[in-house]
């Protein structure tokens, strides 16, 4: 386990759980909740970061050894999306941006078609793109070719805790895309991420049940731990990886070949 | 499109008794549904709810954090100019009231921006009477440009306008608009408002519809809680809420829950609404809608503001005067010029502290300006 390490954008990454800094009663907790999740990578919503603050700007609070992953909440389309982008470049955020756009504020679900737009353009510019998207094996593919570095599934909607719902189809995506897998929003439980990590999903990403969780820093312990269990559980290999349906022919097995 | 058909199917289905028909199991039901239908809306908003408020308490309040988490938006509105051309009867800025009538010059309003935003504040909201001849379109497209040197974020609450014009006012740096229909009773609505522009009922009601279509990022409703049947527009105010988050998906919809206040003027209120149904309804709406912003002005006091935050509010006012050029200085005469009294006139930083000691993040920012303008060259 200790080399069992994944790589988006260039960097090596040896936690599998990302974190967010949304909802938090007190920022201040943040630095301790990145260390008891153990977490590396985080997001923030550039609407919320505020440079010119003098005191309580969100990004005070992100410890350094963090890689720093804004997103686009709040973009309706593609050019917002990328407006956002080119905006915490220009701010000091660094090259990863995990885009998100939804124009629908009843679910926010995300628009695959704008996402892969925004995709597409930003990779070009150079960004380490992660996407967040419906759990869509087109839209997978066309993220793939659009130069994402990753794509994040949902599991449920937006902080619904809801778990795992797109089970099937996150499972789809892990076999056929050839990217990292990091299921992203919905996810209620520390059991929920093991879910996914049992099933072979590279990382998960949980802001809303370890923010709103009455000890978030106990909460983000758990939820590291369990995608560390989750996690072993794929690599000591369960079953196998793949289901697709069975060739063989029970009943004419005894003919010595396949049928 | 308009919610006014909708709402007069609506309101000819709510003769006053409608209310009293629900039982305690109807209330229990709509709480414990996953998406509350009109019926429990309206279950939850019956007489037969206020044994039930703990019960509607504990679920509100989960709905609350799990979707907004543990914060609050601050905003405060800044009064540009208290001229206005209406004769509503409740209104501190009636033009037949004695008061001492002003409007910002555009110096005036970057003191006040600068005064404002020396406070932490980012969101901002401004406000006018209704005199489209001096405090009209123009007006405000000007003093936002001046006031997006300060502020990420401005909102209008003004008269109701053109969707033409509230695009003018998007392309100009305007992210939100406020629109109280006052009351949804057509009828008391024409007394209410005698003469002046804002008798036409229709055209204020289908305004926050203008204003989506416009691009609005943000639109938030509101009926004054009083002038007429508070439960009937309440009721309205939340399915007029649930219709434009139906039709305009990508708008933020929010809701106030404005309760009269004294003002300048001689007029009472029809009924008041106490604590107990202020509270109901607010918990009522975050039921039926888990992802409407709730938005509690500095009409209420500190203690009531601070023991419903758990119960479902997203934004609120802080460091508030509702007086013209009431920022920068200090001494223009709030009692003479106000729209109305406020209760709440702690400074931003002591609602901060306040809303940290409950364990609540205060909220500066909240949106990134994306105008063209901005973006280039980034």
């Amino acid at each position: 386990m200790s080399k069992d390490t994944f790589e988006i954008g260039g960097r090596t990454l040896t936690s599998r759980l990302f974190t967010g800094t949304g909802k938090y009663g007190d920022d201040g907790v943040i630095p301790e909740v990145c260390e008891a999740s153990g977490s590396e990578v985080i997001t923030v919503a550039l609407r919320r970061v505020d440079l010119e603050s003098a005191t309580g700007n969100v990004m005070d609070f992100i410890p350094e050894h963090m890689q720093l992953l804004p997103n686009t909440s709040g973009a309706r389309d593609a050019d917002e999306a990328v407006r956002i982008a080119r905006l915490a470049r220009a701010m000091g955020c660094g090259d990863w941006i995990k885009i998100e756009v939804i124009s629908d504020n009843r679910y926010l679900l995300p628009d695959g078609y704008e996402t892969v737009r925004a995709t597409e353009i930003l990779a070009n510019e150079g960004f380490t793109v992660l996407p967040y998207v419906n759990a869509d094996l087109y839209v997978a593919k066309a993220l793939v070719d659009a130069g994402a570095a990753a794509v994040m599934p949902l599991g449920a909607p937006i902080g619904t805790n809801r778990g795992l719902k797109t089970r099937e189809m996150v499972r789809i995506l892990i076999e056929e895309i050839d990217l990292p897998i990091v299921v992203d929003a919905g996810i209620g439980r520390p059991s929920e991420a093991c879910e996914a990590m049992e099933m072979g999903a590279d990382a998960v990403l949980v802001n809303t049940a370890i923010a709103t969780a009455s000890d978030p820093v106990m909460m983000a312990r758990a939820f590291g731990r369990a995608v560390r269990a989750g996690r072993e559980a794929y690599l000591s290999g369960p079953g196998a990886k793949r289901v697709l349906a069975d060739a063989s022919s029970p009943l004419t097995g005894f003919l010595g070949g396949a049928a | 499109m308009s919610f006014y058909p909708l709402m007069e199917t609506y309101a000819e289905g709510l003769p006053d008794a409608r209310f009293d028909d629900f039982t305690e199991q109807d209330v229990r039901r709509a709480i414990n549904r996953t998406t509350a239908t009109v019926e429990d809306f309206m279950a939850l908003m019956s007489p037969a709810a206020s044994s039930l408020l703990e019960e509607m308490a504990r679920k509100a309040s989960r709905l609350t954090v799990q979707h907004f988490g543990r914060t609050v938006s601050l905003f405060t509105p800044l009064y540009l100019a208290n001229i206005c051309t209406n004769h509503c009867v409740y209104c501190g800025f009636n033009c037949t009231n004695r008061i001492h009538r002003s409007m910002l010059s555009l110096e005036e309003v970057d003191a006040e921006g600068a005064a404002i935003a020396a406070t932490g504040l980012r969101n901002l909201l401004i406000l006018t009477g209704d005199a489209p001849a001096k405090t009209g379109v123009d007006y405000l497209e000007a003093c936002t440009r001046v006031l997006n040197r300060h502020f990420p974020s401005v909102s209008i609450e003004v008269f109701a306008m053109t969707e033409e014009e509230y695009a003018r006012l998007v392309r100009a740096g305007v992210d939100g608009m406020t629109m109280f229909q006052e009351t949804y009773d057509e009828k008391l609505y024409a007394v209410l408002h005698p003469k002046g522009p804002k008798r036409d009922y229709r055209f204020r009601l289908d305004a926050p519809e203008r204003a989506c279509r416009a691009g609005m990022r943000v639109v938030n409703i509101g009926a004054l809680l009083g002038l007429g049947d508070w439960r009937r527009d309440a009721l309205l105010t939340g399915l007029h809420a649930a219709y434009l988050m139906h039709n305009y998906p990508e708008t933020d919809i929010a809701v106030s829950l404005p309760r009269m206040r004294p003002h300048v003027g001689d007029w009472e209120p029809a009924t008041i609404v106490s604590d107990r149904d202020m509270v109901q309804f607010l918990m009522a709406l975050r039921l039926f809608l888990p992802r409407v912003g709730i938005t509690i002005s500095t009409r209420e006091n500190a203690e009531f503001r601070e023991n419903i935050l758990p119960l479902g509010v997203t934004r609120m006012s802080a460091g508030v005067s509702t007086a013209v050029g009431g920022h920068a200085d200090e001494t223009s005469g709030e009692e003479n010029t106000g729209q109305f009294d406020i209760s709440d006139a702690r400074s931003v930083d002591e609602v901060c502290a306040a809303l940290r000691s409950r364990g609540y993040q205060p909220v500066f920012k909240d949106w990134e300006p994306l105008f063209e303008t901005r973006g280039e060259g980034i």
